[in-house]
């Protein structure tokens, strides 16, 4: 089970051999793994009489592109797409901005107060999001943003989980450069965007993929926020559905949505996979 | 400003050598510091203000507000009324949040302790050269990025009394399978064994991360010294990876105790309240009952026990997961 990599003992055979089964392990595993995904997609496609037939089958007879169609105009789902992209892409700029910013002020410069701070920070990150919910809720009625989508972007925008990441990429850069930059007699702020920023592009690309996905899927905040289906997120307009449908649950349209709503994940995972799984190797990120 | 500082400031602009150089005399210094520390404490403060002022309104003061509201009772109507600690007595004697917490207890320990094992074993068959495993690494990962929703719509499906895929093949070798999602036996071991599924990729990740990290030497001076795959795993692989599984651990038991989601989508905490986890109770109490003050109490109690076993944790980390590293 251990690594094969015994090279340099004319293992080449052994190791081979290993590798083979390997394979044939994870081959195996695999496809295991994949089945309740399978299992979604081969739903999706069939018709109802399909869905409710026992034994199951595996494969549908005619693959039903109309659920697709009928899935997506059964609730507003290019709103609730809309509304989740919305809130993604605002959450996912304002934390890449404010967590750029203040990690760098942590990073690089030096002012009375700082590590008091960064402490501060420090001591917050710790602490549960779901053990802030109901103040969290009360603040946002005050503020008259319960059931807006501004009221779903706020609470995330500033992190201090993300502060710190970029505060600890942020030291590892080299001083010299901005040395000299500040030698000609840059401002801080062209020392930000035009030094810091481009030489932390993979930490800022981790933390927005982070907060992407972190946003798009989020459950729980929306759920306490919305109220009105025309500011669903697309995980509230989906357990819409599931509680919509009468006794005999259209499973295929149900499938065909949990499909649509999966992909675009799939397109950012897929894209920025090295920087997702960056993240979570160096920092143990729990997304 | 001081025409010698003026004269300094402008020529060295933010030169942190100008304060150790010999030619600046002492007078100099103080000048040139002074007046580049006040530039420095106000950019300082503007690149950090954004980012306070959301950490102060949505972290801090909500953090404060918690304990605040622990002791008020309010429905978010009606008068905010001080109780004390009557909320606190109250969460003693109730016998639905001492089910819940046993519902949360329940599902870390069985959400944790197997998806990190499988996860080691999944992570040593992964961590080798060969052809597919990036494929095979995205495959396990896969389930932890998607969302929890649309996993648990699909998973209730799968677990289906009728016509679910899980009775169907279980009915192959001729087991009558429960009603899964609807029985208060077999509710919490559906949606654990689902939540394993989901989050082993992640337990996975870091591990091939640590298995990276231990040096090829040792393991090649263990194999010509003799030693089996199976007394490499053990006195090698096993305790340099002790800091990693650690912090699996830790990262793996708070995150199982805030979950709520798939809870959610998948029972809503039925039946009788089988699978009602803390957080569901803090959003019941809080959301449908309006009881804020209680809510927040439940929260309070959500936030000490998580603090209790990561500090519990530690203590026993100090022993066994860098106990070998003091060794050395």
């Amino acid at each position: 089970m251990m690594s094969q990599r015994n090279s340099g003992l004319g293992n080449t055979h052994r190791r081979w051999l290993g590798n083979g089964m390997a394979w044939v392990v994870l081959t195996l595993l695999g496809v295991f793994w994949m089945v309740p995904f399978l299992w979604m997609v081969s739903t999706s496609f069939k018709g109802i009489d399909e869905v409710y037939a026992f034994p199951p089958r595996f494969f549908p007879e005619v693959l039903r592109w109309s659920n697709y169609v009928e899935a997506w105009q059964a609730i507003p789902f290019s709103r609730f797409f809309f509304n989740s992209l919305f809130v993604a892409g605002a959450t996912t700029i304002a934390v890449v901005l404010t967590s750029s910013m203040a990690g760098y002020s942590f990073a690089r410069l030096r002012y009375p107060g700082r590590d008091l701070l960064f402490l501060a920070y420090l001591g917050t990150i710790m602490i549960p999001f779901p053990v802030l919910i109901i103040p969290l809720f009360i603040l946002m009625r005050q503020l008259g943003l319960v059931d807006t989508l501004a009221g779903l972007i706020l609470p995330a925008a500033f992190t201090a989980w993300g502060t710190f990441l970029m505060r600890q990429f942020m030291l590892s850069i080299p001083r010299e450069i901005e040395e000299a930059a500040r030698m000609d007699g840059a401002s801080f702020w062209r020392i930000y965007l035009q030094i810091i920023m481009p030489l932390s592009r993979p930490v800022v690309a981790t933390l927005g993929i982070f907060t992407f996905l972190g946003s798009w899927n989020d459950f729980l905040w929306p759920l306490i926020m919305i109220s009105s289906v025309e500011n669903k997120t697309l995980p509230l307009g989906l357990t819409m559905f599931q509680a919509q449908v009468p006794i005999k649950t259209p499973w295929q349209l149900v499938m065909a949505a949990a499909t649509f709503s999966v992909i675009p994940v799939l397109i950012v995972f897929v894209l920025g996979q090295k920087y997702y799984v960056r993240g979570i190797a160096t920092t143990g990120l729990k997304g | 400003m001081d025409p010698v500082v003026k004269n300094i400031a402008l020529t060295r602009p933010g030169d942190p050598r100008a304060r150790s150089s010999g030619k600046v005399t002492a007078q100099h210094r103080t000048g040139a510091l002074s007046g580049l520390r006040r530039e420095e404490t106000i950019a300082g403060y503007l690149f950090l203000v954004p980012n306070l002022i959301g950490f102060l309104i949505f972290s801090l003061i909500p953090i404060v507000a918690t304990f605040g509201l622990t002791l008020t009772n309010w429905n978010l109507i009606g008068e905010r009324t001080f109780v004390g600690l009557e909320n606190y007595r109250k969460l003693v004697s109730d016998g639905l949040f001492w089910q819940t917490a046993r519902n949360t207890v329940t599902y870390t320990l069985g959400a944790v302790p197997i998806g990190v094992f499988i996860a080691f074993w999944l992570a040593l068959l992964l961590n080798r050269k060969m052809r597919g495993v990036v494929f095979f690494r995205t495959i396990f990962f896969l389930p932890y990025v998607t969302l929890t929703v649309a996993i648990a719509i699909v998973w209730a499906w799968i677990y289906h009394p009728e016509l679910g895929l899980v009775n169907y093949l279980l009915g192959l070798v001729g087991i009558d399978g429960p009603r899964w999602l609807q029985s208060t036996t077999w509710a919490m071991p559906a949606i654990i064994i689902m939540s394993n599924w989901k989050g082993i990729g992640y337990a996975m990740l870091i591990f091939l991360a640590g298995l990276q990290a231990i040096p090829q030497e040792l393991q090649e001076a263990a194999t010509i010294d003799g030693a089996s795959a199976f007394q490499r795993l053990r006195h090698i692989t096993v305790p340099l990876l002790a800091p990693t599984t650690f912090f699996i651990l830790v990262t793996s038991f708070i995150a199982a105790m805030q979950a709520f989601d798939q809870f959610y989508v998948m029972t809503q905490g039925g039946p009788a309240y089988a699978t009602t986890t803390l957080v569901m109770y803090i959003f019941q109490n809080g959301f449908e009952w309006f009881q804020m003050g209680y809510a927040a109490t439940v929260a309070v109690v959500l936030f000490a026990s998580i603090f209790a076993i990561t500090a519990l944790q530690w203590r026993f980390a100090r022993s066994w997961a860098y106990g070998h590293e003091i060794d050395r």
